[in-house]
């Protein structure tokens, strides 16, 4: 390491570096410094992520009704559960790395290894179930229609439970007209190309089933209980909006709009979540690199397994910064 | 600890005691999985308040409410025990401890005070002000 430093003659004294004043061996502390300006990224993320969410306090997107798939339970309600699944494996794969790095204290290269391979599996796994996660979010679950003015409308029945579209829309005709190899284009269509439903099949469908009502983004809060809820729209109220003011189908979600609410609220989900993967992504990388480093021998010729601490202060922080986003993403 | 050698054996110098000394642990390990626990009960909590969101705790502290207080709290509770335990900060000097914990708090509470304040500000002026479309 110290083979690129030209010999000053100071080797060992406080000048030359000889001196540790923090107790901690140069790279250490610069991971720590690492992770201290990383902190501050992260941050950043999440209190602009703050900032929008309270300049549209009244209309954010409630949580658990977003976040409530689990695996092979297909149509249960299940807010939540899966990201404390996931939480419960990212604080798992912690605990094999702070296990690692005890054992790299006793210099003990199996166990090293053994809990190092642990530790890259549970981050495999995270970073799966984030793309799960985020499959999930983007397909969408129900659709909506959008507003003239970008705001979302979303369907339930009679007594507020949501109403997928494909419930109570038929997909008409699609008029699509051919054209020759030679016309520059292949077809033309005066319908959207790409969403399912057209905004006249969903005021059609709307139309032929009385129980139908809309929801609009707004939060207001439930006098008896205090909890927030959306906004339910009479039948009436329901039919001069979609007739009036929606303009088109919204399915799923990107990063211009979503059948959620706001379209700063996907925008957000996808930059920080995908942050933090790519994070956990370099941290599986990281901990590959050192796996092999320790089956090859490297740190026990070096007489010090401090690399595996350095990594491990790395991944534990991405672990900390799940904490962080489970909490003001899922919870709050 | 000046040198390296010494550090290699760093194990016998962890400090096993967590909650102001209520809790001692025979060795690094066994605190290890004791902290694990502790972690899996907070988020277990977590989970569970936010799944059945009591409505006795809908009230509002401070303009937040109480459930979401609470999930803030023991956010840094896991935070505290993940920095202090998993990355042995508690075993790091005190110089090296300040100088990245204090650093970081002040910074972030002063980040997310400005931005929360300014985000308020601007959905009063949404809602209230006579002219919403340039400020």
């Amino acid at each position: 390491m110290d083979t690129t430093v030209a010999p000053t003659g100071t080797e060992g004294q406080t000048w030359g570096g000889g001196s540790n004043p923090l107790k901690a061996s140069y790279g250490k502390m610069m991971m720590w410094f690492f992770i201290l300006s990383d902190a501050l990224t992260f941050s950043g993320f999440l209190a602009a992520y703050g900032f929008s969410r309270f300049k549209f306090i009244e209309e954010w997107p409630i949580a658990d009704e977003v976040f409530n798939h689990f695996p092979f339970m297909h149509g249960t309600d299940a807010p939540m559960f899966y990201v404390a699944l996931m939480t419960f494996i990212l604080i798992g794969s912690s605990v094999t790395m702070v296990l690692a790095v005890d054992a790299g204290h006793h210099m003990d290269r199996k166990k090293v290894s053994f809990y190092l391979l642990l530790t890259v599996i549970g981050g495999l796994i995270f970073v799966g179930s984030q793309a799960w996660e985020w499959k999930n979010f983007i397909n969408g679950e129900y659709g909506a229609v959008k507003t003239k003015g970008g705001k979302i409308l979303q369907f339930t029945d009679a007594e507020g439970s949501r109403v997928a579209l494909n419930e109570f829309v038929t997909v008409g005709e699609r008029p699509v007209e051919a054209l020759g190899n030679n016309e520059g284009i292949w077809y033309q269509s005066d319908d959207p190309i790409g969403s399912t439903y057209t905004i006249d099949e969903v005021r059609k469908g709307f139309a032929a089933n009385p129980d139908l009502r809309i929801r609009t983004q707004q939060l207001i809060v439930n006098e008896e209980t205090g909890a927030s809820e959306k906004l339910l729209l009479s039948r009436e109220e329901s039919l001069f909006k979609l007739n009036n003011q929606a303009v088109g189908v919204v399915e799923g979600a990107n990063l211009s709009e979503n059948e959620y609410g706001a379209p700063l609220f996907a925008d957000f989900f996808f930059f920080i979540t995908g942050f933090h993967g790519f994070h956990v992504f370099s941290g599986v990388l990281f901990n590959l690199i050192i796996f092999f480093n320790v089956l090859l021998g490297t740190y026990e010729r070096r007489g010090s397994y401090e690399m595996v601490e350095k990594v491990g202060l790395y991944w534990h922080f991405v672990d900390l910064v799940w904490v962080f986003v489970f909490t003001f993403f899922y919870l709050v | 600890m000046a040198d390296h050698a010494a550090h290699t054996d760093g194990h016998a110098e962890h400090k096993l005691e967590i909650f102001r000394g209520l809790v001692k642990f025979k060795s690094n390990t066994q605190k290890i999985w004791g902290v694990l626990i502790f972690l899996s009960l907070i988020t277990i909590v977590e989970v569970a308040l936010g799944y059945i969101k009591p409505d006795s705790l809908n009230g509002h502290i401070l303009g937040l409410k109480i459930l979401n207080w609470i999930f803030i709290i023991l956010t840094l509770v896991k935070a505290y025990y993940i920095t202090w335990d998993f990355m042995h900060m508690r075993d790091e000097v005190s110089g090296l401890r300040r100088a990245v914990v204090w650093t970081g708090v002040f910074l972030i509470i002063y980040l997310i005070a400005i931005l929360l304040v300014e985000g308020e500000y601007i959905y009063q002026v949404y809602k209230n002000a006579a002219v919403s479309f340039d400020f």
